[in-house]
């Protein structure tokens, strides 16, 4: 039923090519989130899947219909938007029966949905208010009750956290992970923040000026990202690179070697590489561990202190950045003198240069 | 005590000054003075002085009295008939005879009607023509706002699009509003002339002559509304702007959310367009109710108030009675009257439409 496939997709605005041969299986029941940057075209790929704009080429299947040319409505999906398009003159309670009423179901049945929406959002005694007396995170419910009632067989969600304070995104995100627990239909959720994302999905399309990145589950991505855009997109902070140049490509690993650090052997990951090649050895800030004969050596720029973890921003020799992030409370004074080392097998080699 | 902020303030009412002053000499002084004159007998020029008469002014224009008069009756008692119809006695009895009928004297007959017995009751009023001009006037507001208004707002919504070529179209019907309402009416002459007008050869040559020509200004069951069909013309565009403005207040996103649910055009327009039009509508048919009971261009150009009084019109009387007849203080009451009577009209759209919690 709510199984989708995009098969070479294609948008064009005029001109302006948005959205390049995507290929997406997300299956039914799953999970599955975009993330890129902003203006990489999530939103617009989510609204060629809503039916708010035509297909340029390519075909999309929902559960086994071709869906390119139908209406939104022939296609039985719910939208969230991230402006919540909630109707300002209409209560809670008619916002959230809207579908219902348009579709003329019954007064009782229009009742009983509503009930039983504003009960799983925990809104019941919101129901007779105006949007406009409602905090953001309420309307943000409100948005998702209207999708629930209907009873779609896909919800798609464009950035819903984007417009709440930190503290409601965290409980809202937990509470569409809980709601997709229950309901266990397909969702798509657009968003560009990548710990919404890992947290949230089953499975990730990481996409960039409107390619497809790399697609998968948000440990294998973490673990085993396809590129450079993917491995700095995913992780907090961001994986450092290092310019590498390759030795020697042995079984299972590569042989780099830097300016700022000595011989490294890196996994290779099935990735080939031929001797002499330039490459970008990466690793990510959890890796680095304070080392006084590490390779990595520089000055502290700047240290936060989270309490139960210290990021250090350091400045290597040539002005290279570096993050580190330490599991511990250390205190550290910029400009003093660190050294990093790390465990090559964790690290990854890539053939591009950013 | 000069210290900056009354030295300040000096600047800024020296700044205000000609645009207030210009305001006090045009619009408040006049109002005041017309008020004033409306309880004299002031006229443009006269030699006699002004003198204070009360609100005369006021009787005269709103004097109305009913009188029901029994059928004439021959020597055997049956009712004399004359053409099929019971034969009345004459008005003049009444309406001349200041000592035995006060109430009637100079009035005349605005309209009547036959009752049960062989009996017709007749309206007096001692200003007829001020009395058909009100209702001309009303008649046109009554048509004139809600079909300018609807004709408007489809209109607004046909052209809020992004096509190319929209702002042609744009154009096009903003156009009439930029033409003054003098030369509109002039060339719309040509258009209803009742020999070889536009209009008359349209019809003629749709109907392959089937259709006689009317006299569009000159008949008088037609010229009322040919003078309302094209006062919606030429307002259209303008309202179409105010309605266009409220049309793009409207988030795209309520649109796709109520498109993503399965609204028809219909449902769309009624829980999504409309609501969120609801304050454009509202000061729509204020401005459209205000500018119709000005009516006045439209009939001095086209038909002075004729045929038989059939287009006279509030303002036109007003002008009619200050200029043509010099009597500034009756001219000054009608106006006082259109004041009262638009203001209160707005009040009562403002009470109607007022935000209900
Ligand atoms: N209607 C449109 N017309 C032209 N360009 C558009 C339109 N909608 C989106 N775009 C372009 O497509 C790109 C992707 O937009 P969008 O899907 O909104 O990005 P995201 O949601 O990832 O931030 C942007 O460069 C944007 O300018
Ligand atoms: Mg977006």
């Amino acid at each position: 039923m709510g199984a989708i496939s995009l098969r070479g997709i294609n948008k064009r605005f005029g001109a302006t090519h948005v959205i390049k041969d995507v290929n997406i299986e997300i299956e039914q029941g799953e999970f599955c989130v975009f993330v890129g940057p902003s203006g990489c075209g999530k939103s617009t790929l989510l609204r060629l899947i809503a039916g708010l704009e035509d297909i340029t080429s390519g075909e999309l299947r929902i559960g086994d219909r071709v869906v390119n040319h139908l209406q939104p409505k022939e296609r039985a999906v719910a939208m969230v938007f991230q402006s919540y398009a909630i109707f300002p003159h209409m209560t809670v309670r008619e916002n959230i029966a809207f579908g219902l009423t348009i579709r003329r179901e019954s007064r009782a049945e229009i009742d009983r949905k509503v009930s039983e929406a504003a009960r799983m959002l925990r809104m019941e005694d919101l129901l007779d208010r105006r949007p406009s007396q409602l905090s953001g995170g309420q309307r943000q419910r409100v948005a998702i009750g209207r999708a629930v009632v209907r009873d779609p067989s896909v919800f798609l969600f464009d950035e819903p956290l984007s417009n709440l304070d930190a503290a409601l995104r965290m409980s809202t995100r937990q509470e569409i992970a809980a709601l997709h627990a229950q309901l266990k239909t397909t969702m798509i959720y657009v968003t560009h923040d990548q710990v919404e994302a890992m947290t949230l999905a089953d499975k990730i399309v990481v996409l960039k000026e409107g390619r497809v990145m790399q697609i998968g589950a948000p440990m294998d991505l973490y673990h085993n990202p396809a590129n450079l855009f993917v491995a700095g997109f995913l992780g907090a902070p961001s994986m450092n690179f290092l310019p590498v140049t390759v030795e020697a490509q042995g079984a299972r690993t590569v042989t780099v070697t830097g300016d700022m650090l000595g011989r490294t052997e890196v996994p290779h990951r099935g990735r080939s590489f031929a001797p002499g090649q330039p490459a970008t050895l990466g690793i990510r800030p959890q890796y680095l561990r304070p080392d006084d004969s590490g390779a990595l050596r520089g000055t502290v720029r700047v240290s936060e202190r989270l309490g139960t973890e210290t990021v250090v921003d350091v400045a290597l020799a040539q002005g290279t950045r570096l993050m580190a992030a330490l599991a511990e409370d250390v205190i550290l004074t910029p400009g003093a003198p660190v050294a990093f080392g790390f465990d090559g097998y964790k690290a990854h080699v890539f053939a591009e240069t950013p | 005590m000069a210290n900056s902020l009354t030295r300040q303030n000096r600047a800024g009412w020296l700044m205000a000054g000609p645009a207030f002053a210009l305001i006090v000499v045009f619009l408040i002084l006049p109002f005041f003075m017309a008020v004033a004159f409306s309880f004299t007998n002031q006229r443009l020029v006269s030699p006699n002085p002004t003198e204070f008469v009360g609100t005369r002014n006021y009787e005269r224009l709103f004097g109305i009295a009913t009188l029901t008069l029994e059928a004439e009756r021959d020597e055997t008692g049956a009712v004399v008939m004359r053409d099929g119809a019971p034969v009345y006695p004459r008005l003049r009895g009444f309406t001349r005879d200041q000592e035995r009928y006060p109430q009637y004297f100079r009035k005349r007959e605005w309209f009547s009607f036959e009752r049960a017995g062989n009996r017709r009751t007749y309206v007096l009023a001692s200003d007829v023509v001020f009395l058909k001009a009100v209702r001309n006037t009303v008649l046109f507001v009554l048509v004139v706002a809600p079909v300018q208004a609807g004709l408007a707002l489809g209109l607004a919504m046909l052209i809020n699009r992004r096509i190319a070529g929209i702002n042609v179209f744009r154009a096009i019907y903003f156009m009439p509003v930029v033409i003054s309402m003098v030369v509109v009416a002039m060339l719309w002459r040509f258009i209803y002339d009742g020999n070889d007008g536009i209009l008359n050869n349209l019809l003629g040559a749709m109907s392959f002559g089937a259709m006689p020509p009317v006299d569009w200004l000159g008949n008088p069951w037609t010229a009322l509304p040919a003078i309302m069909a094209m006062s919606i013309w030429q307002g259209v565009g303008f309202h179409m702007i105010i309605w266009l403005s409220g049309l793009q207040t409207i988030p795209a996103s309520l649109y796709e959310a109520a498109e993503i649910e399965g609204a028809s055009r219909w449902q769309t327009f009624r829980y999504v367009t409309w609501p969120g039009l609801r304050n454009t509508a509202i000061l729509i048919m204020i401005i459209i109710t205000m500018q119709a009971f000005t009516l006045y261009p439209q009939i001095a150009v086209m038909t002075q108030g004729g045929p038989l009084d059939s287009t006279q019109s509030v303002v036109f009387q007003m002008v009619e009675r200050g200029y043509g007849k010099q009597d500034i203080a009756g001219g000054s009451t009608i106006s006082v009257f259109l004041f009262l009577f638009v203001l209160s009209i707005s009040l009562l759209q403002g009470w109607l439409t007022r935000q209900r919690p």
